[in-house]
């Protein structure tokens, strides 16, 4: 049953085969099972999620009209308030605080039903692209466990790819969804910035964070993706219109007569030779299913790295200012006398991780006075040029693709100590979240080199991320045809698994 | 070529209120030289036609109805705090004693 899509999942639950209490302790049990190795969780809210499962079937045997995901069990990322619930964002900073309120993604989740296990693993406040800077230990890729799951929703996409959990919520800032999901073989989704609700998501950029939804399959993710988008008052940044039709898209999966936009500058140097071949291949499946594939070229992209690691620290420097010890958090050298500022000083020493440091002193300094203008002020107009290069792109074209990441998984380490490095994973995502547009990666195939799982990204225009889910359903299909089974029957099988 | 030295990172830890070890600012002064080369790229293309894009949406202020709704209760605004003493956050000494 944990290998089933959620919309296989929820027909079982509404046919009656299956509860939702069964359901739920089939994966707490595979938690229990195979979570020791992959740390993809670090809650289980094991009698919260049953108590929610049991509300749920007694719903159901009373006849009440349900949504379509009630009853189906998902995996929270840890950047995500829920109510009681220990929210942590990967910090030590935020170690056993639980929220008196839920985010507006947990609010809407809990309207449809949809049952939390527990909150998963990340990236110190969403900073990188590994889960190893978490100060609670790194997460492992379940396809291979000494290699990274991606970052900074490495937990989220990790549990999905280990059968903890059909459904899981990211939030992606520069690729926090769409590089778990290569990198794990599963299937993740940028929103259009503003499409779902960021009240209760704990900021790390707000002109960039978006959350959205991780899954197995093209339809999973429209299915979560229409439970928690909309508009939300308490969000002053939420898009008051309706959600794009992305279930409908999804089901549809029609791709005939539309133009498909191959970025030029998203490919060729510095892309792993697998992951050009299965780009490739999924482009001729494409065409095969009625798209046209033309070229685009989006020559300022070469700089939003760049832009990217100035107004990223820049926002993070000043709403990371509230873990001041005053509040809630860590309360690091409260001795009679002390100075707030100092405890402030200490808290923050004790409570942060290098990467979260670095990011802070690098925004801190961007913003300060005599280098704003070289600094954060170029950055915000590489942002423009950016956003227009996409306005360009999207009069050739309907969606544009490509690799979501450079490589496959490194190793666990292997990049630890070379930021800049690191930072190049998100060459192919960042993009997207400069202009605030939708992005979706779903599997493409397994690279030839390392056989690990290699990821095709689509880009669509802002509120028209039902084209994505188009294409996406498309290629997942004409994959689907071409491999026999979906990428995650040849996982290898994780020690105790079910 | 840009660069900060370990005094130039000591002070924007102080405004950033992180207290540094010697052997953490010096990690840090090294980093920033291979960074800030590295991001100082975004000075290349940016002209002064260009307009700055502070965020993705047109956005000004954005309102709703005034209107009284629930909002937390005291127990719970200090649930997560620190010290408190007659439901209140108990904080540090913000004033010098003079």
């Amino acid at each position: 049953m944990i290998r089933n899509s959620a919309f296989e999942m929820a027909g079982k639950l509404a046919s009656g085969e299956i509860t939702s209490v069964q359901l739920t302790q089939e994966h707490l049990d595979q938690i229990s099972a195979v979570d020791t190795d992959v740390h993809a969780f670090l809650h289980v809210d094991t009698e919260g999620a049953l108590a929610q499962a049991a509300a749920v079937d007694a719903k159901r045997a009373s006849g009440e009209k349900l949504s379509p995901l009630a009853g189906v069990p998902l995996a929270l990322k840890d950047v995500m308030t829920q109510k009681g619930i220990p929210t942590t964002c990967g910090s030590k900073i935020l170690e056993g605080w639980r929220p008196p309120y839920d985010s507006t993604v947990v609010v809407n989740l809990k309207k449809n039903d949809i049952v939390i296990l527990g909150k998963t693993n990340m990236d110190e406040f969403a900073m990188g692209s590994s889960t190893e800077n978490s100060a609670y230990g790194p997460t492992h890729n379940p396809w291979d466990l000494t290699r990274i799951p991606g970052g900074s929703g490495g937990g989220s996409a990790a549990s999905l790819a280990a059968f903890e959990a059909p459904l899981a919520i990211g939030t992606d800032t520069g690729g926090s969804i769409r590089q778990p999901a290569a990198v794990t073989g599963t299937v993740g989704v940028k929103p259009t910035y503003g499409g779902v609700s960021r009240y209760g998501l704990v900021a790390f950029s707000s002109s960039l964070d978006q959350a959205g939804p991780c899954a197995r399959t093209v339809l999973d993710a429209a299915l979560l993706h229409e439970a928690i988008a909309g508009h939300d008052p308490k969000d002053s940044t939420s898009i008051n219109a309706p959600v794009p039709a992305v279930v409908a898209a999804a089901k549809a999966g029609n791709v005939k007569g539309m133009k498909i936009g191959v970025v030029k500058e998203l490919n060729g140097d510095g892309y792993q030779k697998g992951v050009r071949n299965r780009f490739e291949e999924s482009l001729e499946l494409l065409a095969a299913a009625g798209a046209e594939i033309v070229e685009v070229s989006a020559p300022n992209f070469e700089y939003a790295l760049a832009a990217y690691y100035l107004i990223a620290p820049s926002e993070c420097s000043s709403n990371l200012a509230r873990f001041d010890a005053m509040r809630y958090g860590l309360r690091v050298g409260d001795i009679d006398g002390a100075s707030a500022e100092s405890v402030m000083n200490l808290t923050r020493e004790v409570g942060f991780g290098r990467e979260v440091k670095r990011r802070i002193i690098l925004g801190t300094y961007a913003l300060s006075s005599g280098y704003y203008d070289a600094y954060y002020g170029s950055a915000q107009k590489v942002r423009t040029l950016i956003t227009q290069d996409f306005n360009k792109a999207f009069e050739l074209a309907d969606v544009l693709v490509s690799p979501t990441c450079p490589t496959t998984a490194f190793k666990i380490g292997e990049k630890a100590d070379d930021p800049l490095a690191m930072y190049l994973n998100d060459i192919a995502t960042i993009p997207v979240n400069m202009a605030g547009i939708g992005g979706m990666s779903l599997p493409s195939g397994l690279a030839d080199e390392d056989g690990l799982p290699v990821g095709f990204q689509i880009m669509s225009p802002v509120m028209k991320d039902d084209r994505m889910y188009s294409v996406g359903a498309a290629l997942e299909s004409a994959l689907l045809s071409k491999w026999g089974a979906p990428i995650l029957s040849s996982i290898p099988a994780l020690a105790g698994s079910k | 070529m840009s660069s900060l030295s370990r005094d130039d990172v000591a002070k924007l830890a102080g405004l950033a209120r992180i207290e540094m070890s010697d052997a953490e600012l010096v990690a840090l002064s090294n980093e920033f030289t291979v960074i800030l080369d590295a991001v100082a790229r975004v000075q290349e293309v940016a002209g002064a036609d260009v307009p700055a894009t502070s965020h993705p949406l047109p956005l000004r202020n954005v309102f709703r109805p005034d209107v009284v709704i629930p909002s937390l209760s005291p127990a719970d605004a200090l649930s997560g705090a620190p010290a408190q003493e007659e439901a209140r956050f108990r904080v540090p000494q913000i004033l010098g004693e003079e």
